[in-house]
């Protein structure tokens, strides 16, 4: 995965001694970030709490526990659209704000968040319009995201015309338009059914391997979590703290299919989550989804 | 077949409705043997508006062609307005006591100082009283649209590190867009009526609003109400047109998710 990062098309043209090295500078970094939200009446509400993560290049992280453990607040941060009360956050060792300004990241949320009046194309073409890459560019990187995300047929349509898986394969391609090392996804198929995104999941990972972009994942659901990643982090919720952090070994990206779903090693690892998020021992049916 | 059904129900009964209420009207007209200064039957108006349609047009162009330079001038200068108050705070609460004080002067009352600033044969005061009444309903509708960018969108703008700008241009206003289109629905009916009731308080003749008072004047009864249909028709396509333009351009705005 290391590898292929490294190989990956770079987006602007950086220097070669930089490139050389990104491999050891991790792809997020959190240190000590505690972040306390200031409600009405001076209330105080703790959301992440010491908080200690670090992401290496190629690496699928996932974020799990239930609401209000923090996991969408720290993608938050880790995306610059809000800031740690203390503590440091880097991504590819520099700050999430110059991160951000330099677009070393995409980022997918849970509503798909198209633009309506927007064709596919030109919705995915949005994030390189506003960065001045020219038509001509625009429209090659278009064609080959749409074509990545199975869509080609659908690249005149607009967004209504479009089912929400669609249209969230829509968005993780306008995520993927400037060939980011990183990918911030928050939810991005917490509003679809389960067949749609049992198969928007194995997209994910064949996309993932073709890119070899580092993912920070944010999740509710075990079974995701486990089928996604490379490690799982899991949350407990007030205040949001890291209860523990999983290393999922499935094989790498290309060796992940559909059968895995059925694999005894999955639902190992899948009551594995389960005991660290109710940090008991696990009971019930395997496999079965707790959301 | 279910537009088609549908059709027949959003067209054919209100059609259906008026025709009714016409022959009821033309009914009593003749039972209770109204007077035409009271009020003449919609058969002898529409007689009337047959025989004069060509001078009736004349007007129509006349009072339409005013309030659409209105219209236009208006429209512009209250999304110009709104996007500009909805990107500099300041001017937008320095300027919200000024907007509700206009939204509150009756406009067309503004029509004779208007004629002796631009002379009383030009058709400017006309347009600008037309213009003034429509600024409002569209700079209203037009910043609170505005103010509507879904956080979502917020986001990913922020995320694109775009610009104000930017910002404005592919998201904030496209997103406004079927707020400014019902500012300029409500807009377009005002228009017409501005421009024709400004006529009322002087200024060169040929519009409908003069020929009504004219005809009205000289006891011509059935004349001044074929006028008063053909101010009423301009209207219907002043309002029919924006709804149409309305229609075309937010056909994607389905709540997509």
């Amino acid at each position: 995965m290391s590898e292929a990062s490294v190989s990956s098309p770079e987006p602007q043209p950086a220097a070669p001694a930089a490139e050389v090295r990104d491999v050891e500078v991790p792809a997020v970094e959190v240190r000590g970030v505690d972040k306390i939200f200031t409600g009405k009446k001076k209330a105080t509400v703790t959301a992440l709490e010491e908080i200690e993560l670090t992401v290496a290049p190629g690496e699928f992280v996932s974020l799990i526990g239930p609401s209000g453990c923090g996991k969408s607040t720290l993608l938050r941060l880790i995306a610059d659209l809000d800031t740690p009360s203390t503590g440091t956050i880097t991504v590819f060792g520099k700050t999430a704000r110059q991160a951000r300004i330099d677009q070393e990241y995409g980022i997918a949320f849970q509503q798909a968040g198209l633009l309506p009046w927007r064709t596919v194309t030109a919705n995915i073409e949005l994030p390189l319009e506003l960065h001045g890459v020219g038509s001509a560019a625009r429209k090659a990187r278009s064609a080959e995201l749409l074509a990545l995300v199975g869509l080609s047929d659908f690249a005149d349509n607009y967004p209504d015309q479009l089912s929400g898986g669609m249209q969230q394969r829509v968005a993780i391609a306008r995520s993927l338009a400037e060939s980011p090392r990183l990918l911030l996804m928050d939810e991005p198929f917490g509003a679809l059914d389960e067949m749609t995104r049992e198969r928007m999941q194995t997209e994910l990972v064949r996309i993932c391997a073709e890119t070899g972009a580092a993912v920070v994942f944010v999740t509710h659901s075990i079974p995701e979590a486990v089928y996604l990643s490379n490690r799982v982090v899991v949350m407990s919720p007030r205040p949001g703290r890291i209860r523990d952090i999983l290393t999922v070994s499935l094989g790498s990206a290309s060796e992940r299919g559909e059968q895995l779903r059925e694999n005894e090693a999955f639902f190992e690892n899948v009551s594995k989550v389960r005991e660290l998020l109710h940090g008991e021992a696990p009971v019930g049916i395997r496999g079965v989804e707790t959301r | 077949m279910r537009t088609s059904a549908g059709l027949s129900r959003t067209v054919l009964a209100p059609v259906l409705l008026g025709l009714v209420a016409l022959a009821l009207w033309q009914l009593l007209v003749v039972v209770f043997e109204i007077k035409p200064f009271i009020v003449p039957g919609p058969l002898a108006i529409g007689s009337e508006f047959g025989a004069n349609f060509a001078t009736v047009l004349q007007g129509a162009v006349v009072t339409g062609g005013n309030a659409l330079v209105g219209l236009v001038i208006g429209g512009i200068a209250g999304i110009l307005f709104a996007i500009l108050a909805a990107l500099v705070r300041v001017l937008d609460e320095l300027s919200a006591a000024v907007v509700a004080a206009l939204a509150v002067v009756p406009i067309v009352a503004l029509a004779p100082v208007l004629y002796t600033m631009f002379g009383a044969g030009a058709e400017t005061a006309r347009q600008l009283v037309a213009a003034i009444a429509v600024f409002i309903p569209v700079y209203i509708n037009t910043l609170r649209g505005l103010r509507q960018v879904r956080p979502v969108h917020r986001d990913l703008m922020h995320v694109y590190a775009a610009s104000a700008w930017q910002t404005t241009r592919t998201v904030t206003v496209p997103g406004a867009l079927p707020f400014i289109f019902t500012g300029l629905r409500i807009a377009s009916s005002l228009a017409v009526i501005s421009a024709l009731i400004a006529e009322y308080f002087g200024g060169p003749v040929g519009g409908l609003g003069k020929s009504i008072t004219s005809a009205a004047s000289s006891s011509n009864y059935n004349l001044a109400w074929a006028y008063v249909l053909g101010a009423i028709l301009v209207g219907l396509v002043f309002y029919c047109v924006t709804l149409a333009i309305e229609k075309f351009a937010t056909r994607h705005y389905q709540p997509a998710t």
